[in-house]
């Protein structure tokens, strides 16, 4: 027998080999790690991925451009703004609309809401993971408002559809503007509350402080963008970088941490939160009561049903929209946006039909999940359910 | 005593009616949490839609312990044995409630990788529509199925 | 300072890769030979002018019935300021670049192949498994190459053109149901004729005392 851990070799050592997952209740999903023990210390994890596999990228090749979108919301499923506002943003490249400034700044409100969504599960269900089990109720309640607000908006919690190829489903409802308000001043107590439980708890720092850690050639040499790779001193934000959906136009910071490990991962994000209600506020300013909710290309976006109804050509455009949908032309895009786990983006392939050729999801979870073994090896079997849980992966995502 | 059994503090039933109500007010589901439904069961089970109150306090993370599998999400082909598996390792009596369109019938995902209702893999007891269900609807689900398990006799 | 051209960068540095321009709407496209890749790639990261330090996406397509039929596709990216690659003195500018390479299909019971390039970032690993489980691709030097998505015994590749969408194929279990079909039938029979009883009682029974 090999010795495993310096003991005299006539002693008889064997490691441990337990199975976690599919079915788990911390695995976020379903995913496999095959984990190799030596008492309590990891010799070697292997993931194993695919118990979620769809076939989105297939189905969405029969679909019509538009048709996609639903389908492309249900990958990320925590996120659903994040991907249908990349799916859209590269189709709209390929297609070379422009849109509106108050279109503009609704996507941004809804995106960074979005996130703060996100953000939310991934609180509650890593806090509870690791034993606050209360921070879990307290964060849905928050986010029980946030599905209000997609509620209002397209009159479904998870999935609205409400971004579409050429602008937005339907305009704003009324009371919109005064609803969000109100959930930004309330959420920021709200925040200080959640750090109050948690940033200064010994337990919280005891379980989360030197784990997980992973240097900073090796993150991104492993592909980690968003929050893990701003955990470990890289300052790499989408927006920032590459800014879309003028960005640069608003007022915000990047925090950054330095020691790469869960503590830190959970330190971004809470200061991430707080910078997306800054973001909030500030489109929610610039949105207009009224105005255009659409680029107004009525070869991609439907007319308003009282044109359709008096005017010849609004009738053709509405019909061919709804029958064959446009044509996107030949080409590819990748337009990646700053998703809630790090850089999202959909790659486009388009060979001029009304259908896609190819569409494929960066996925910043699959890449989060390849680099689990680096990060979970030589620690505690203990450790992995608290690495797991501030990679904040989403099956969805990796598996599409 | 005598003619006065309505005055002592004293129910009669049957064992059947005891049994009945014992097994459907504490229905313990077992996290079985697949996709997007998997969400929409977590806030069902969080403080605004509470299914404590209908008795699935404690969603058992092995199948050991738990009595109702709410299958909350697309199944896709590889995963078709372990659901199979976890089933079969659940103690009698057991439910399974199908959540979400892609549970029951394959969903908006009419493809290669995924099953075309769960029910080709397990018997359903109660199929919960919805891309995904709001938790109103979940928690219909399971009253339905509370109802369902009031209905079944003892002798079968 | 101008952004240097990695077009005549790359053609000086690695001539085999006969690197050229593709238009594109988004971001600089180069199209390169397969054989040339690996080494592609190690300029792409390693030249100081350069540093494209993340390896954003490895994306496979089926051109059918364009030849050659399947165009890997790679997203690279500097980062600017963000991360300077070691051994660099200064960040070089933030600049996405997308490196195209095709491969002709192979005849049948073959496998169309083409370098790997694990050893540049390893962050390729599981994105070029997924394109050998899904499209037939096959990687040398890669470490591991085995189906990710897929179940290990799947035949066919899911996303190449020729693939069906839906296949039609019950769910498969690999344990039978362990009831012999008379029982099975005895019991369905039996809760149809409890069900039936149980409509045709009042809902509620007087409760006698």
């Amino acid at each position: 027998m090999t010795t495993v851990s310096g003991a005299p070799a006539s002693l008889r050592q064997e490691t441990l080999t337990v199975n976690m997952g599919p079915q788990h209740p911390s695995t976020h999903g379903v995913l496999n790690l095959v984990i190799e023990l030596d008492g309590e210390t990891i010799v070697s994890a292997k993931p194993t991925i695919g118990f979620l596999h769809t076939g989105i990228e297939k189905t969405a090749e029969q679909k019509k451009w538009q048709q996609v979108i639903p389908l492309v919301e249900r990958m990320d499923y925590l996120g659903p703004h994040s991907n249908s506002l990349s799916f859209c943003l590269s189709v709209e490249k390929l297609l070379g609309l422009e849109m509106p400034d108050r279109v503009i700044w609704i996507r941004v409100l809804l995106a960074e809401l979005q996130r703060l969504s996100s953000h939310l599960v991934w609180l509650g269900t890593h806090g509870m993971e690791i034993g606050a089990v209360s921070v879990m109720m307290y964060a849905f309640r928050e986010r029980e408002q946030l599905l209000n607000i997609n509620e209002l908006i397209a009159g479904f919690r998870m999935f609205p559809s409400y971004m579409r190829i050429g602008g937005l489903r339907e305009d704003l409802p009324r009371g919109f503007k005064q609803t969000v308000a109100e959930f930004l001043d309330a959420f920021v107590p709200k925040l200080d509350e959640y750090e109050k439980l948690l940033t200064a708890n010994p337990i919280w720092i005891k379980r989360t402080k030197g784990v997980g850690r992973l240097s900073k050639e090796d993150t991104l040499a492993w592909g980690l963008v968003g929050p893990m790779a701003r955990a470990v001193g890289i300052p790499y934000d989408v927006r920032k970088t590459f800014p879309y959906l003028k960005y640069e136009t608003f007022d915000f910071d990047v925090p950054v941490a330095s020691e790469g490990d869960v503590y830190d991962r959970y330190l971004v994000k809470m200061a991430e939160m707080r910078q997306s209600v800054r973001i909030c506020r500030q489109a929610l300013e610039r949105i207009t009561p009224t105005g255009p909710y659409d680029c107004g290309d009525f070869r991609i976006v439907p007319p308003p049903k009282d044109r359709v109804y008096t005017e010849m050509e609004a009738l053709i455009q509405h019909f061919l929209i709804y029958s064959q949908g446009f044509t996107v032309p030949k080409g590819e895009a990748y337009v990646p946006v700053e998703g809630p786990r790090g850089e999202h983006g959909f790659h486009i392939v388009s060979d001029g039909s009304n259908r896609p050729a190819r569409i494929k999801l960066r996925a910043p979870s699959f890449y989060a999940v390849q680099a689990l073994e680096k990060m979970i090896v030589g620690g505690l079997i203990a450790d992995v359910i608290a690495v797991i849980g501030s990679t904040d992966v989403v099956m969805g995502d990796v598996d599409r | 005593m005598g003619n006065n059994l309505h005055e002592l503090p004293v129910m009669t039933t049957t064992v059947e009616k005891m049994v009945q109500w014992a097994r459907r007010s504490a229905i313990w589901p077992v996290t079985f949490g697949l996709a997007c439904c998997a969400i929409e069961m977590m806030a069902m089970s969080c403080g605004r839609y509470d299914i404590a109150r209908f008795g699935a306090e404690v969603f058992r993370g092995s199948p050991r312990q738990a009595d109702l599998m709410i299958v909350a999400g697309r199944l896709s082909r590889k995963m078709a044995p372990v659901l199979r598996r976890i089933y079969d390792q659940m103690p009698e009596p057991k439910w399974v409630i199908s959540m979400g369109a892609c549970a029951s019938v394959g969903g908006v995902f009419d493809n290669y990788a995924i099953v075309q209702g769960v029910d080709e893999i397990v018997p359903v007891d109660v199929f919960v529509p919805g891309c995904p269900p709001r938790p109103e609807s979940l928690i219909y689900g399971i009253v339905q199925l509370q109802k369902k398990i009031d209905m079944q006799r003892m002798s079968a | 300072m101008a952004t240097p051209s990695i077009i005549e960068a790359l053609n000086a540095a690695v001539p085999a890769a006969r690197a050229e321009a593709v238009p594109s709407v988004d971001m600089e496209t180069i199209l390169v030979a397969p054989e040339a890749l690996v080494d592609v790639c190690r300029f792409l990261r390693d030249d100081p002018a350069f540093q494209f330090s993340l390896l954003s996406d490895v994306i496979g397509v089926d051109r059918l019935p364009e030849t050659p039929r399947f165009e890997i596709t790679y997203h690279l990216a500097c980062l600017g300021d963000a991360f300077r690659a070691p051994g660099a003195s200064t960040s070089a500018p933030p600049r996405r670049l997308r490196l195209k390479t095709r491969v002709a299909d192979a005849p049948e019971g073959e496998q169309p192949r083409i370098d790997s390039i694990v050893s540049v970032w390893p962050s390729a690993n599981w994105p070029e498994r997924e394109i050998f489980d899904l499209f037939g691709v096959a990687f040398t030097g890669h470490p591991e190459l085995r189906p990710i998505l897929m179940t290990d015994d799947w035949e066919g590749h899911p996303l190449r053109k020729d693939y069906p969408v839906q296949i039609r194929k019950c769910g498969h279990i690999p344990w039978e149901i362990e009831m012999p079909p008379e029982q099975f039938a005895a019991s369905v029979a039996a809760s149809r004729k409890q069900a039936a009883e149980a409509a045709a009682k009042p809902r509620r029974e007087e409760e006698t005392q």
